[in-house]
């Protein structure tokens, strides 16, 4: 593939008390003066989350009529579906710098439900809703108590994720937990039960934030202010959207959408250097390791290979209700060795995974700078 | 809780359940089973499925106990679940007088009347 990501950046983080246009526009203009880049340059745009038509909004405060952009709307992997979309575009050319953004202010408005948003035309709103779960948690519950139930395995291995993130986020000055301290299998099980197996601090954190990333072409690439990371490989699958649908919660779309990636980069799982791996809640990483073929079924809480979420990730980073854009912009810190403290040694190659929904979407996205 | 909605496609599945009678969908092309009933089959796209009663017995795929509730009116903690019907198709439901719910666990149908004289269909164990 012929396109790379040539800027990223994160908007301020946390509880900013700033509104989500001022986010969204702190990301974009930070991550084009990442890439050494104009917001004149830009021709295409690719957010969601705010506004009826997101990216038509984003276009008009930045002053653009962009010949691409796309609002598809599926949770938290889209970012990286909007990478597949972006670099098609590119290759196709439509539109020569595209812009994938996002940002929320759920923290300092108080925005986020723990129930969910069930809008009353779709058939949860009948068959589900009336039974009160929370939305997303209690499906990642379910797949969690179904989890522990298969493996033989019990709260504290998933609690060892959540003691892993805030590991990370210690080595992360923009991590909303850096100055917390580490965590404890202990502390995770002690934490006040949400909706079983799962607990307060099982489940991600509710912040403002947001990022964006650049993309332009490899030859345009060259001729920028920081090494081109390339797009090599991108996947994805969609599978459900009511919590009774998947036939077995333990097989989930990661699968189809990495197997996609991999084949699409000619990459095998043993060949990346550092993981992004949507961590909604603590269960969503050792599953997603084993669907994404890191490892084997049930042994994905022990896992001790490459990095996986070097931010803190959404347990311990930043959760700004879709994280998938920030999982972008820390593989490319990383692929650069723009990582600090938390830098992997030698990253040459990322895998990418976002989840949306109710693990209702997945996205793959593989880049690398060799 | 407002009143939970139904449409034209549904109806039928609702108004059973003022009988208590719990039903599935079923394809006359393919065979096969499915809920909540859908315009066309998943199974093979036909729109030649019919309601018909199930047994009302299952099995919980899994479950979680629910301790902060999404609305102040419902008293928590309870239990949400994904049983299995004997039939196939998968409810999202509510396990109700099981003290210890657990994965693989036979239930058996029981009824929550609502205002209107519709019910949902949630599980118990025979104790």
């Amino acid at each position: 593939m012929s396109v790379a990501i040539v800027g990223a950046a994160e908007c301020d983080l946390g509880h900013t008390g700033l509104s989500t246009q001022q986010l969204l526009a702190q990301a974009v203009r930070r991550a084009l003066d990442d890439a050494g880049l104009r917001v004149c340059d830009v021709d295409g745009i690719a957010t969601t989350g705010h506004g009826r038509f997101p990216a038509t909004q984003l276009a008009d405060q930045l002053g653009l009529c962009p010949s691409w952009t796309d609002s598809t709307a599926a949770g938290g992997a889209v970012f990286e579906m909007y990478v597949a979309r972006a670099a098609q575009a590119i290759e196709a050319g439509q539109c020569s710098v595209a812009v994938i953004a996002f940002a929320s202010n759920q923290r300092s408005a108080r925005s986020r439900r723990i129930g969910g948003v069930y809008d009353a035309a779709t058939p949860e709103a009948q068959f589900e809703q009336p039974y009160q779960p929370l939305w997303p948690l209690s499906y990642y519950a379910m797949t969690a108590q179904r989890y522990l139930h298969t493996y033989r395995l019990d709260r504290a291995d998933l609690a060892r994720v959540a003691v892993a993130a805030r590991e990370h986020a210690l080595r992360n000055p923009a991590a909303f937990r850096h100055s917390a301290g580490p965590l404890t299998v202990d502390e995770v099980l002690a934490a006040p039960m949400i909706s079983s197996p799962l607990g307060a601090l099982d489940c991600c954190l509710v912040t403002d934030g947001g990022g964006a990333i650049v993309l332009t072409s490899l030859d345009r690439a060259r001729h920028l202010a920081k090494p081109p990371v390339r797009v090599l490989g991108y996947g994805e699958s969609v599978t459900h959207a009511a919590m009774a649908t998947p036939d077995d919660l333990l097989s989930t779309g990661a699968a189809a959408s990495g197997a996609r990636a991999f084949a699409r980069a000619a990459v095998r799982p043993e060949e990346i250097d550092v993981i992004q791996l949507y961590d909604s809640f603590t269960v969503s990483v050792p599953l997603g390791l084993e669907q994404l073929g890191f490892c084997p079924p049930g042994t994905g809480v022990h896992w001790a290979g490459v990095p996986v979420n070097t931010t803190g990730g959404g347990l311990s980073y930043c959760h700004p209700g879709q994280l998938g854009v920030l999982l972008l912009v820390e593989a490319v810190r990383q692929l650069r060795g723009e990582g600090g403290p938390r830098q992997v040694d030698g990253a040459a190659t990322a895998l990418v995974h976002g989840t949306g929904g109710i693990a209702s979407s997945h996205a793959t996205v593989i880049l690398g700078v060799r | 809780m407002t009143e939970i909605p139904e449409d034209e496609v549904t109806a039928p599945w609702w108004e059973a359940t003022r009988s208590r009678r719990l039903t599935v969908q079923r394809c006359g092309r393919c065979g096969l089973a499915q809920l909540p009933p859908r315009v066309l089959c998943t199974g093979c796209g036909s729109t030649a499925s019919r309601l018909e009663p199930v047994d009302g017995q299952g099995v919980v795929d899994s479950y979680t106990v629910i301790h902060r509730a999404p609305d102040p009116a419902a008293e928590a903690p309870y239990t949400v679940a994904r049983v299995r019907l004997a039939e196939g198709p998968i409810l999202l439901t509510a396990l109700v007088g099981v003290a210890h719910p657990r994965c693989d666990l036979p239930v058996t149908l029981a009824w929550r009347p609502l205002p209107d004289g519709r019910a949902l269909p949630v599980f118990t164990t025979e104790e």
